[in-house]
């Protein structure tokens, strides 16, 4: 029998750990990766395309489902393009809710990625854990939105409304004790602000509780350590950008050195690694959790200091409060006009880019004057990484793959858009 | 922000002269045209040159200005009858124009300089080849691999120089490029279970095309050229 050199094997699409949607041509030589070509594009909807069907507003919601474990962040891109074209600047306060709810985003994509990342390459508690914290997140998205996930939350102007003054409490059942509904309703007795504030109270200890299973975990660090090196050159030549650029050595990151929104004025530092391994990233990742619990800290101390509007009265593109148009013909008439027809945009380009939490998320638009955008390009940070696959993993053995596609941080709604 | 890029604008002005033209832009960016035959020794020289260091390429898409600026609805005068949703669909003509306009398809990349954290846009048009053509910066910069063949797949345009060439997005055996603007939003082809072949086939659309609001250009007084100030900005 002829000895096989080399062979080639399918992994995906329908794999747990190809988060998602990605199928892999790999080329082996015995357990060794010699290449490997993604295939993407199996949840490709042409969100860009359907953007430029619709009125500007009406697009907010498909932003959502780019990026589905960092919504709000897609958002306040293609949101931030609209107003830059618009000019319109949002009142201070709607800014300060925008980066504290940045900033939960990002903690809420970097516990899925954790959850995600560990049980690819054998930890199982990990998953656990991430997910009993990011579900009080997922509350505080509800609380403001209405919605766990497709928030709509932020809009062109500021956001859809001020922070609730009363957190959502779980109901009695006959599925939970006295004493179980005591216990989950302890922190939802003030308003999201206290709930919020009583999270970053004891999220530190959580993510102590991560790295207490992870950091000096001898299988953990097998498994990370020298996989998938990228130098700093590389990683630019490659598009990287975020916790992948920022693991490789690149001081790199927007919110200080492009800020936008309110993000001069707050204190944070940015985690950097030196390898460009596995493992740095996923030490970047985990500082980038504490840092983000720091700057929503500090912003629910400004949002408790500063009351004020959350959203631009300017009436051309904001909607009139309901109260309002029920008496008022005016009012009417605009509401009725953003809602069936939207606003038309000045013609010109924009690119809006934001720190998102996998790297740089931008919306590049071009508008025509017309109340539809005449092209939307999203720019989304896990295209780029993905797209570097092969070069990572040639040379590592077949499970490293694994290791390589967590992370990467790889979400397919946002790579296929 | 705006120092760094007036720097960058004079540095660039000065470089290139006459390869590199500026656009207008309402929001403070640089965007420049340039000719496509002159794109890799600008991209090489963006990326080695100290004054300009363009290390990163963030992003290439391509972009279809048909009917850039054209409405659905023209709203000058009050109508007796409102618009109607059932708009006639234009068949498809798929890559058999002999020459396209020569405005009609562009190709931007958004660059990025790390050491001196400023950004640049460049814009180059294809011309009336059909079909279009332009240089790959692949070997310029190893990002454009992917967002090359996106653009390639999604509006047809060629990178001569790519290593690999190939569709990305849409389906194996995908005919058209969608992102066209005259390739209908409901797409041509739709794909149902045949019970008959026992198989998944494909068969032309059965939806109907329908413009839910229409595309309409109110002359702003706001954003008029005339009344603005700082207009190019």
């Amino acid at each position: 029998m002829a000895e096989i050199q080399s062979y080639t094997m399918n992994f995906g699409p329908q794999h747990p750990a190809a988060h998602g949607v990605l199928r892999l041509i790999l080329e082996m030589e015995g357990e060794v990766i010699r290449n490997a070509d993604p295939h993407i594009g199996l949840l490709h909807r042409a969100t860009e395309k359907l953007a430029e069907s619709k009125p500007y507003s009406q697009s907010i919601g498909y932003m959502d489902r780019l990026d589905y474990v960092s919504m709000m962040c897609n958002e306040h891109s293609y949101v931030m393009a609209i107003e830059k074209l618009l000019g319109v600047v949002p009142p201070i306060r709607a800014q300060y809710i925008r980066v504290m709810f940045d900033e939960i985003t990002r903690i809420l994509n970097h516990l899925m990625w954790l959850g995600a990342h560990g049980l690819d390459i054998g930890a199982m508690t990990i998953f656990l854990y991430c997910f009993r914290e990011r579900e009080d997140l997922m509350d505080c998205y509800e609380a403001v939105s209405g919605t766990r996930m497709h928030a709509t939350y932020y809009r062109p102007g500021g956001v859809y409304r001020d922070l609730p003054d009363e957190m959502p409490k779980y109901q009695e059942s006959k599925f939970r004790s006295k004493k179980d509904l005591a216990r989950l309703n302890a922190a939802r007795q003030g308003s999201l602000l206290d709930f919020i504030e009583a999270f970053t109270d004891k999220f530190p200890g959580c993510v102590d509780e991560y790295e207490t299973l992870l950091t000096d975990n001898r299988i953990w660090k097998q498994r990370t350590v020298n996989i998938g090196v990228v130098s700093p050159e590389r990683a630019a030549q490659l598009g990287f950008s975020g916790p992948m650029l920022r693991g490789s050595g690149v001081e790199w990151d927007l919110r200080k050195k492009q800020p936008y929104e309110v993000y001069d004025q707050i204190d944070f530092d940015i985690p950097v690694g030196v390898h460009g391994d596995c493992y740095d990233r996923y030490l970047v990742r985990v500082e980038e959790m504490r840092q983000s619990n720091r700057i929503i800290r500090q912003c629910i101390d400004w949002l408790r200091a500063n009351a004020g509007p959350v959203m631009s009265d300017d009436r051309k593109i904001v909607a009139p409060p309901r109260v309002e148009m029920k008496d008022d013909m005016e009012s009417l008439i605009h509401h009725f006009k953003l809602f069936t027809e939207g606003y038309c945009v000045p013609a010109g380009e924009v690119y809006a880019a934001i720190e998102h939490p996998k790297g740089e998320f931008g919306i590049y638009m071009i508008s025509d004057g017309a109340n539809k955008p005449f092209r939307v390009k999203i720019r989304a940070p896990g295209f780029a990484h993905l797209s570097a696959m092969s070069e990572m993993v040639v040379g590592h053995m077949l499970a490293d793959v694994v290791a390589v596609i967590g992370t990467q941080d790889i979400v397919f709604g946002e790579v296929d858009r | 922000m705006s120092d760094r890029i007036e720097t960058l604008a004079a540095r660039i002005g000065e470089r290139f002269g006459e390869q590199m033209t500026r656009v207008k832009s309402i929001c403070g960016e640089l965007t420049y045209e340039l000719n496509k035959d002159d794109l890799i020794g600008i991209a090489t020289a963006l990326r080695d040159e100290s004054d300009f260091g363009f290390e990163m390429l963030m992003d290439v898409c391509g972009v279809d200005y048909l009917g850039f600026g054209s409405v659905e609805w023209t709203t000058q005068s009050a109508t007796g009858s409102g618009f109607s949703r059932g708009v006639e669909r234009e068949p498809v003509i798929l890559d058999e124009a002999d020459e396209f306009l020569p405005k009609r398809f562009a190709v931007v990349y958004h660059l990025l300089s790390l050491q001196h954290n400023t950004r640049l846009r460049l814009r180059i048009f294809t011309g009336v080849d059909n079909p279009p053509v332009v240089k790959s910066v692949v070997d310029v910069w190893s990002s454009a691999n992917w967002f090359e063949r996106e653009a390639f797949d999604l509006y047809g345009i060629l990178f001569d120089g790519h290593p690999d060439l190939r569709r990305i997005l849409t389906d194996y055996g995908f005919i058209g490029h969608p992102f066209r603007k005259d390739f209908p939003l409901i797409g041509n082809v739709e794909v149902k279970y045949d019970a008959d072949k026992g198989r998944v086939a494909y068969q032309p659309v059965s939806i109907e095309a329908r413009t839910l609001v229409p595309r309409v250009i109110r002359d702003d007084d706001r954003y008029s050229e005339d009344l603005k100030d700082g207009a190019d900005g």
